[in-house]
């Protein structure tokens, strides 16, 4: 069996977190700390989000239940293997010939029916408690568009179109701050999944699906595109930032302007530009308004690129548009063939975009 | 075994296996068509662009007289076998693949009509694929039934069928099923669907 | 005794001398019921293998984060194929085998119904099952696009539509299952016919062995979930050659369609599997624990009652789609109602057990762990069935184990043990007991190793079908060791294929009623004469053989 792992290229742990503090000392706006968890563990039963939490609520209970049933049904077969066992290899007496009862029969019929009654009560209370939640008119809207194989978000109500990472306001004690998501599909179908806020909600073209968050807690939360969708399905990785309501405000107000202009990377500028990436790729306030891949506007902003596949940085963002298929195997962004010239360039033009 | 001698010969009559194949064959073939029924239902009103049903389609009046009656003339076949009258069998055998034909010739004007003059095919609109495909399907079985009966008629000629007459049973129950559904399809696409 | 109308002597084949292509052309022509089902089997435990070996790939692959062992496309292709094979060339052939072989003897027929359908039905099977491996050298297609399917073994649209499927992969994933559902489809109506027609005097319906009763649900079921699935794929064909739009969502068709049409068929499909599983370990349990089986009316009830249900429930597999609530409480509930006929029939099992003799012979082991191992199975199946919880657990790994502790741990445990049981009928010789020991606790150890640990990456967030995952989430040492499990079961097979060879090369003699059972195929010689039976005994209970063996107290007294 041939097992690699990569020994070079961006996989390698130790090559991103030579690559952070680059990165770190390049853009001082990215925390250290938060760029080094680069992963962490998503545990279902640690919710941080109101509907995970009424999920792992009717979980808990499903569980002991089950757990019940396990132990007494299990239980049972065990004590009859042990207890009627055939003693010795020569005994050829038959054992008394029972054909049923009925009174057993009803007994365990009923019962299982009362313990599935209560199950289905559990159930229905919390489907209507996630489902039948109103959409408060102070929640934050967000439309949430699956492509092949990356997330684009926009904020209707404050005209911020990005990618890959979502960022969201905190519920805190004294303001109860909503996020309400509308799933949209722009090819095949994906599902949106982030363990700690929310269970999944399917993302289905020509249909529009709904799903909120209410997360206490700041933090990033990972997940996945949890429907088969495809080559790199594997690489339609979810983040979720969660912010203090301020925090959020100050992101938000920074996403709002337009891409940053620095004379310094003019020529870079130029050249993007003038390459066909702007027939895929926006940047707000320039000629650059494709829409096929993900908006750059603020790229740097990221902590990640192609959608969670490499952690975000110059080293690692000149190696992917050097060739994004090396990196990402089947992706749609093709291999544009720049000249380690026009690289440098380009890298830098989008390595200003914060 | 002093038991057996007690049961030497009690009755023991078992159904005709041919039956219960055919009654089979019938029951998944209307699973098959439910299928498409209801994908057709579930598709009504939702075509993007035109044409849509209320434009372009006629009910099919012949069609359906010619397909219902050949119900009956294919009972008069199947009821003169039985009393091997082989020559009226012959005759109604004959009227049933008529009926038949004319449903089809009929169906084969209406479908020219639609592409030639209203230019609805298969790809114009959720109408059209759901349309061809679920009147097609059937169109399918009558001839298919239509193939079967003239196989028979051919043998019948050859006076193969005197000792046939089990066999046709089950050939016209399969024309009278495809009858049924046309019923179906023509409540559906005709009527609901317009 | 009812003596037959067949000359006393032995078959004719045992005096007929024996060359390769003679023998070839008989097994080729043959439309003998017994051969056909061995046909069936051998076929369903070639295409495990290799089925298997590609899940083995798939646990290299996996075992470690950020692995290139395999590229993405082709691990794509690996778990359709595998999904694909082990339901639709493992599992319903090898339950079209069982009824094949078994049903006529049971019932003390000496044929199927329509013995020429039957070879039809095998031969077309057959040519569906290459077919779909055809696809690896044939399936690059004008476009040059894609080689085996790689769109997983539903096939969820719009991936299968031409906009991103293109080349002719999915079509080989179309037409291979369409084409192998004609065959389970005649087998379908084969045992119907014959269980309805065939049953020799006294077999009363109600005196059938269990066996036959399920196999006969299982081919009632067959018949009306097999179109469901036939229609939707001709629908995708005419959408993909004909350029209609059932579910191009681009203009105005449904994605979601597909799914209902599918899990229509695909839910009621698990049923039809794990059914013929049933069915055989309620013929092995009483047998080994020594008892009639218990409560026989209502595991009779039991089995039609999850045939019906099993018609209501599919949309538990759609419950992330975005249906209305109503509609997500209906199916959480009738999906967990399907446990109680389940419960009822674990229940009945484990009463036949009590108060007998249980003899652990290697059949009765496959029943035992399949008891253990399907119980835990049917309670996630409920965890999953509480809508909210599978809107954490659906498309994860949770999934993944929770269906391979059905399939492998329910399903694939009663066939070895059938396998054990039968064996010594069809062929006359013993698998041995050490081999099958071995067997049976290196597949136990690996089943639990692979599958127990694949469930806890599905509550850490680990979703299913992907080539491979990133480091640091709390996934890798749980699929190490779930990858290693496999070596366990990959050993395991090995025994058993070594078992089969050498039982059929010096295995010690069976003779006509190893197990001293109670049902008719025992009655007749191993293996069983071209007619089967030379007198079919008159049958007066459900378990003739008892009557025949226990004069004093035959059970017609009692039923
Ligand atoms: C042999 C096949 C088989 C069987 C028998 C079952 C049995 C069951 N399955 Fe499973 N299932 C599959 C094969 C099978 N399943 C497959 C292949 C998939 C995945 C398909 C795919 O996505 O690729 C799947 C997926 C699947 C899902 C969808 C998961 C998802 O994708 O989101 C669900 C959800 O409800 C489910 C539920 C159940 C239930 C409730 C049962 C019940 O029948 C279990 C009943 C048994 C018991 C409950 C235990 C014994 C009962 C008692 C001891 C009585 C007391 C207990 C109670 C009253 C609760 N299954
Ligand atoms: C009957 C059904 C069945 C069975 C028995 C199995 C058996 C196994 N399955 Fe499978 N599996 C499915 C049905 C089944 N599976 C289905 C329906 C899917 C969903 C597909 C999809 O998502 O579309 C699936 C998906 C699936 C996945 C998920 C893939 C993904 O989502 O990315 C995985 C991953 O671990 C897996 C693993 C295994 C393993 C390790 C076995 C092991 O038990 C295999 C053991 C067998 C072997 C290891 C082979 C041994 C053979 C030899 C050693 C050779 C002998 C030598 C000679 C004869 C010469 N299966
Ligand atoms: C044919 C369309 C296309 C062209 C042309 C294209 N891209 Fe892309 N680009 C994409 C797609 C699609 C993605 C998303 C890939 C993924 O994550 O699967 C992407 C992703 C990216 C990303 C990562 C964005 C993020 O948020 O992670 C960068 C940076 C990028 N492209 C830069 C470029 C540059 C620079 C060029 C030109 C030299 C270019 N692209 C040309 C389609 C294109
Ligand atoms: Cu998107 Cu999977
Ligand atoms: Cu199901």
């Amino acid at each position: 069996m041939r097992v690699r792992v990569p020994e070079e290229g961006p996989h390698r742990a130790t090559y991103m977190r030579v690559e952070h503090r680059l990165l770190a000392l390049a853009f001082g706006g990215i925390p250290l700390a938060m760029a080094q968890t680069n992963n962490s563990v998503e545990n279902m039963f640690k919710p941080v989000s109101t509907p995970a939490q009424h999920i792992v609520d009717v979980s808990i209970l499903v569980l002991a239940i089950c757990a019940v049933i396990f132990l007494i049904v299990g239980g049972l077969l065990a004590y009859t293997l042990v207890r009627y066992r055939r003693r010795s290899v020569t005994d050829e007496h038959e054992p008394a010939q029972v054909y049923g009862s009925n009174q057993i029969e009803i007994a365990w019929t009923v019962l299982p029916i009362i313990v599935v009654l209560v199950l289905t009560m559990a159930t229905a209370r919390v489907i209507s408690a996630i489902q039948n939640r109103a959409n408060p008119a102070d929640a934050l809207q967000v439309t949430v568009v699956g492509h092949q194989w990356w997330w684009e978000f926009r904020y209707p109500g404050l005209g911020i179109v990005t990618a890959n990472e979502l960022h969201v306001p905190a519920s805190t004690a004294t303001i109860q701050k909503l996020t309400f998501l509308k799933l949209q599909s722009a090819d095949v179908a994906h599902s949106f999944w982030v363990p700690r806020l929310a269970g999944k909600t399917d993302v289905i073209p020509g249909r529009v699906n709904t799903m909120w968050l209410e997360p206490k807690q700041t933090g990033t939360y990972l997940g996945n595109c949890a429907e088969y969708c495809g080559t790199q399905h594997a690489n339609m990785l979810l983040r979720v930032i969660v912010h203090t309501p301020e925090e959020f405000e100050q992101w938000a107000a920074q996403q709002k302007t337009a891409a940053v202009v620095d004379p310094q990377v003019q020529n870079g500028r130029a050249l993007f530009l003038s390459l066909s990436c702007v027939n895929c790729h926006t940047v707000s306030g320039t000629t650059a308004a494709g829409t096929f891949g993900p908006d750059l506007s603020h790229l740097m902003g990221r902590e990640t690129l192609a959608s969670g596949a490499i952690p975000n940085g110059v080293t690692n963002l000149r190696s992917w548009i050097q060739d994004p298929q090396a990196i990402k195997p089947g992706n749609l962004m093709p291999n544009m063939q720049l000249n380690d010239k026009e690289l440098d360039q380009v890298v830098a033009y989008l390595g200003s975009l914060k | 075994m002093s038991s057996i001698a007690t049961t030497p010969n009690i009755e023991w009559k078992m159904p005709d296996r041919g039956r219960v194949g055919v009654i089979c064959l019938i029951t998944t073939e209307t699973a098959l068509f439910t299928i498409f029924v209801v994908a057709y239902l579930f598709y009504i009103g939702k075509s993007l662009t035109g044409p849509y049903p209320k434009d372009v389609l006629e009910f099919p009046v012949w069609a359906t007289i010619a397909l219902l009656s050949s119900s009956l003339t294919v009972f008069m076949a199947e009821h003169s076998v039985k009393h091997g009258r082989m020559g009226a069998f012959k005759l109604w055998l004959g009227v049933t693949i008529l009926l038949g034909a004319e449903f089809l010739r009929q169906t084969g004007i209406e479908w020219y009509q639609l592409i030639e003059h209203d230019h609805l095919t298969i790809t114009t609109n959720l109408f059209g694929t759901t349309f061809y495909s679920l009147v097609g399907l059937h169109a399918s079985h009558v001839t298919i039934g239509l193939i079967l009966l003239l196989l028979t008629f051919l043998i019948s000629l050859g006076g193969g069928m005197k000792s046939q007459a089990r066999r046709f049973e089950f050939l016209s129950w399969y024309w009278h099923f495809v009858d049924a559904i046309w019923i179906v399809v023509f409540t559906v696409v005709y009527i609901v669907g317009r | 005794m009812a003596t037959a109308d067949y000359p006393l002597e032995q078959p004719h084949r045992a005096t007929k001398e024996f060359s390769l292509p003679s023998v070839l052309h008989e097994w080729i022509v043959t439309v003998d019921h017994k051969k056909l089902g061995i046909m069936y089997i051998v076929a369903s435990l070639f295409f495990f293998v290799v089925a298997g070996l590609m899940a083995a790939v798939m646990r290299a692959q996996l075992a470690i984060p950020n692995n290139t062992l395999v590229p993405p496309e082709v691990f794509n292709r690996l778990f359709t194929m595998h999904g694909t094979s082990m339901v639709f060339l493992v599992g319903m052939p090898f339950l079209a085998g069982l009824a094949n072989y078994l049903v006529p003897l049971m019932i003390g027929a000496r044929d199927m119904a329509f013995p020429r359908l039957n070879a039809f039905g095998f031969w077309i099977f057959l040519f569906g099952g290459c077919l779909l491996y055809f696809s690896y050298i044939a399936g690059e297609g004008l476009a040059g696009h894609g080689s085996a399917p790689d769109v997983g073994w539903f096939a969820y649209s719009p991936l299968t539509e031409r906009a991103f499927s293109r080349g002719s992969s999915t079509d080989y994933w179309t037409l291979s299952i369409l084409v192998a559902g004609i065959g389970s489809l005649a087998s379908a109506i084969n045992v119907i016919a014959t269980v309805f027609t065939m049953r020799a005097k006294g077999m009363t319906l109600l005196r059938m062995p269990l066996f036959v009763w399920l196999l006969l649900v299982v081919s009632g079921m067959i018949l009306i979930v097999m179109p469901p699935l036939s229609a939707a794929q001709i629908m995708l064909l005419l959408d993909r050659y004909l350029g209609a739009h059932f579910f191009d969502t681009q203009a105005g068709g449904s994605a979601v369609l597909w799914q209902h049409f599918f899990w229509i068929f695909g839910h009621p499909e698990v049923y039809v599997l794990i059914l013929p599983g049933f069915a055989c370990a309620s013929e092995i349990i009483p047998v080994f624990s020594r008892k009639p089986m218990f409560g026989r009316a209502a595991m009779i009830g039991a089995t039609v009652s999850i045939a019906f249900l099993s018609l209501g429930v599919w949309a538990h597999h759609m419950f992330a789609v975005g249906m209305s609530a109503r509609s997500n409480m209906f199916f959480a509930a009738s999906t967990m109602m399907v446990g109680v006929p389940t419960g009822i029939k674990i229940f009945n099992w484990l009463g036949t057990m009590y108060g007998g003799k249980i003899r652990f012979d290697t059949p009765m082991l496959w029943c035992i762990g399949f008891l253990f191992q399907f119980l835990i199975a049917g309670l996630t199946g409920v965890m999953l069935a509480v809508a909210p919880f599978d809107w954490q657990l659906t498309d994860s790994y949770f999934v993944v184990a929770h269906f391979h502790y059905v399939l492998l741990g329910g399903l694939l445990f009663t066939y070895f043990g059938a396998i054990y049981y039968w064996f010594p009928k069809a062929t006359g010789r013993m698998l041995s007991e050490k081999l099958g020991k071995w067997h049976f606790w290196l597949l136990v150890i690996g089943f639990h190793l692979t599958f127990d640990t694949l469930h806890f990456p599905g509550l850490l967030g680990m979703p299913r079908r992907i080539y491979t995952y990133p480091t640091g989430r709390g996934w890798d040492t749980l699929n190490l060791v779930a990858s290693i499990g496999v070596v366990f079961q990959a050993a395991a097979i090995l025994c058993f294929v070594w078992n089969i060879v050498q039982a059929l090369r010096k295995g010690k003699e069976a003779g006509d009623d190893p197990w001293d059972a109670w049902t008719l195929e025992w009655a007749t010689t191993s293996p069983p004469p071209e007619y089967n039976f030379v007198t079919i005994p008159e049958i007066r209970s459900s378990r003739p053989l008892w009557d025949r063996k226990h004069p004093e107290d035959p059970d017609w007294k009692y039923e």
